[in-house]
């Protein structure tokens, strides 16, 4: 590497350098620019929105409309704010993301390590899974739910995510599992211990990156989810998504775009958090099946 | 009785033999290594052993129990693997220590027996470690600490070296062999390296495509290798195998070495092969170092044959000096003294201790008793 810097000329180095960042920075923008004018709406009054320029910083920040889209707005025929949808998510997503994690790497376990006669073809059929699209199985689910006595409930939703996840989960945990040297699993086999106790002491404790970012993928992709919440969902039930959809296109009279933003940067809010809290192993895990050692 | 006997073992995996009728047997505090070129079937043996894959016919008996449908954990035998397969997760304790945690050894029994067993392979410094800080010896210690802990009826080794330096590798060699002399375990080894055989074992087995084909001390393989295979995988440089004739010579027999597009060489017959039949096709087995200089000569040999024949190389390896040379249009390695007058391109007097030379039938490859 040093060598390949050295035969460039100081001069042009720098330049590639200058070009590199300015295009960094600039994706960057583009990438924050509407997060950006969500947050700086959310903290204008109404009349500063209607008067002032999109991207102007608000001359007299107020968190009203925050307080409002929280327990104040009116969606659907309650007003209520979106704090109880907020609620509705996460009482839906932590065990979905839990229980499709902790299945799909049982399932990366038993594909890998404790091999049966066409277990290929069983890893085909779970991929495929990750293949199908939502809307091919939205009839055929509500139906399914329907007869289990989940419908419109978040017990639901979490079985369909769960199930809609395991392909992926699986995916991620079979790929990191492969690499795992099956002498460690042998060795412990040797000192008598058994399924479970392999799994739990040797297995996982050494997948701190692929569960990071399993859980990353799952708890974006369940959270940020609309159609399964607007079709197994309604009501009192909804997820944050469908609410926020609600409160966005059933406001009566003024259109409050505060309010909305303020809603919306809190339905965005906790897959931010987990990218700032976990981001790092995420960058790490993906790269960890790409390079050994 | 024997402690550890393998009767008839047979493994066959997708219509592939892999193991084809295995008949060892190993005394208490024996030390047997199987040895074997790559995909003799020398590591599917020792998972059996292991109960790692089971056997498709045979038994597998320790202590007079046959042990072929045990769970691995149950049979009381510990392996140490090739790659050492340290729990990475664990500090070096931990790893000691989980056979025994599995076992529900009490805690503190168990530090006891990590402690005791730690001193003993000098790694009590490495305790807190986990094995990803730990040297390619160091693993190699503790892997060998984790099946010493449980103070098993069998122990077994992958190829436990084959991952570490050359001089690693010797000094862990002699380590081993220290620690079978002091523990009296009884010891079932695998390796390709026909050094480590030779200088670790009590019993040798040398296996080829599933089958063995000798079993026997390590002089009884090296001095008296019952086939052609045996005499060309062990030792090294390896024997010297030369085509030729039986002849009558006067009133007695000698062997006359014949190759292409040279004339052939008469040698003396090695001792008590006097039954041979004259005109008898057959290959001459003789070491490098039966092949010499005159100062090197076994005073005590009873035959001796001297062949003078040009020098092609010559190899010092600083004790010794290897050269090899032209017999009967066949090339040969001798190992004479490092100051003898070797000069490629001179003619030098080989002497042939021929008490020391052996003679296999060419159609059967086995040696002729």
């Amino acid at each position: 590497m040093t060598t390949a810097t050295e035969s460039v000329s100081a001069g042009s180095a720098r330049t590639a350098r200058y070009v590199i960042y300015g295009l960094l920075g600039l994706f960057a923008a583009v990438y924050l620019l509407p997060f950006l004018v969500m947050l700086i709406t959310s903290l204008k009054p109404l009349e500063e929105i209607r008067s002032g320029n999109m991207l102007a910083l608000p001359a007299d920040p107020t968190l009203d409309a925050w307080v409002k889209a929280w327990s104040g707005a009116c969606i659907g025929v309650t007003c209520d704010g979106i704090r109880g949808y907020f609620w509705n998510s996460i009482k839906m997503v932590v065990p979905a993301v839990a229980i499709s994690t902790i299945l799909g790497a049982l399932n990366g376990y038993v594909l890998t390590k404790w091999r049966f006669p066409g277990h290929t073809l069983v890893f085909g059929l779970m991929l495929f899974a990750c293949f199908i699209p939502f809307q091919a199985v939205l009839i055929p689910m509500a139906r399914v739910l329907g007869q289990i006595g989940l419908s419109n409930s978040t017990a639901g939703l979490v079985l369909v995510h769960v199930v809609y996840g395991l392909g992926f989960t699986t995916l991620f945990f079979r790929n990191y599992y492969e690499a795992f040297p099956d002498e460690l699993i042998k060795a412990a086999q040797m000192d008598g211990a058994g399924f479970f106790r392999i799994f739990w002491r040797i297995l996982l404790p050494s997948s701190g990156p692929i569960i990071v970012v399993t859980v990353i993928y799952q708890f974006t992709n369940i959270w940020n989810d609309f159609l399964f919440g607007v079709s197994f969902a309604s009501g009192e039930n909804a997820p944050m998504t469908v609410a926020l959809n609600n409160l966005v296109s059933s406001s009566t009279g003024v259109k409050e775009y505060n309010v909305d933003m303020a809603a919306a940067v809190y339905a965005a809010l906790p897959t931010l958090i987990v990218y700032i809290v976990a981001g790092r192993y995420f960058v790490r895990g993906l790269m960890a099946g790409a390079v050994k050692g | 009785m024997a402690f550890l006997e393998l009767r008839n073992l047979s493994k066959s995996i997708g219509g592939i033999h892999i193991l084809k009728g295995i008949d060892i047997t190993l005394d208490k505090g024996g030390f047997l290594v199987l040895v074997g070129p790559s995909g003799c079937g020398k590591s599917t043996l020792l998972n059996t052993v292991a109960g790692l894959t089971p056997v498709t016919k045979g038994e597998i008996v320790i202590d007079g129990e046959v042990v072929n449908d045990l769970h691995p954990s149950k049979r009381d035998i510990a392996m140490v693997f090739q790659s050492y397969a340290l729990y990475p997760n664990m500090t070096v304790e931990g790893n000691i220590a989980f056979a025994l945690e599995m076992r529900g050894v009490p805690r503190a029994e168990r530090e006891e027996a990590v402690r005791a067993t730690a001193k003993l392979l000098q790694i009590e410094h490495l305790l807190k470690r986990r094995p990803s800080q730990l040297s390619g010896g160091q693993r190699q210690r503790v892997a060998m600490g984790r099946a010493l802990v449980r103070k098993p009826r069998v122990f077994l080794f992958d190829e436990p070296l084959s991952n570490l330096d050359a001089k690693l590798r010797v000094e862990m060699r002699a380590e081993i062999k220290r620690l079978h002399r002091d523990t009296g375990a009884t010891i079932v080894y695998v390796t390709h390296d026909q050094i480590e055989a030779m200088t670790m074992a009590t019993k040798i087995a040398v296996l080829k495509e599933g089958v063995v084909q000798q079993v026997g001390t390590p002089g009884e393989i090296y001095s008296a290798p019952a086939n052609l295979f045996v005499a060309d995988f062990m030792g090294s440089p390896a024997m010297n195998l030369l085509e030729g004739r039986v002849v009558a010579n006067g009133a007695g027999r000698k062997i006359e070495l014949s190759g292409e597009g040279s004339d052939p060489v008469r040698v003396a017959l090695p001792p008590t092969r006097g039954a041979l039949d004259e005109g008898r096709q057959v290959i001459l087995g003789i070491r490098p170092e039966a092949i010499t200089d005159r100062g090197l000569t076994d005073p005590d040999a009873k035959v001796v044959d001297t062949i003078h024949s040009v020098v092609d190389i010559v190899e010092p390896t600083g004790s010794d000096t290897y050269v090899v040379s032209q017999l009967a249009g066949k090339e040969i390695t001798a190992r004479v003294r490092s100051d003898a007058t070797a000069e490629p391109g001179q003619p030098f007097a080989f002497v042939l201790n021929m008490d020391k030379a052996v003679l296999f039938d060419p159609e059967t490859t086995e040696r002729i008793v």
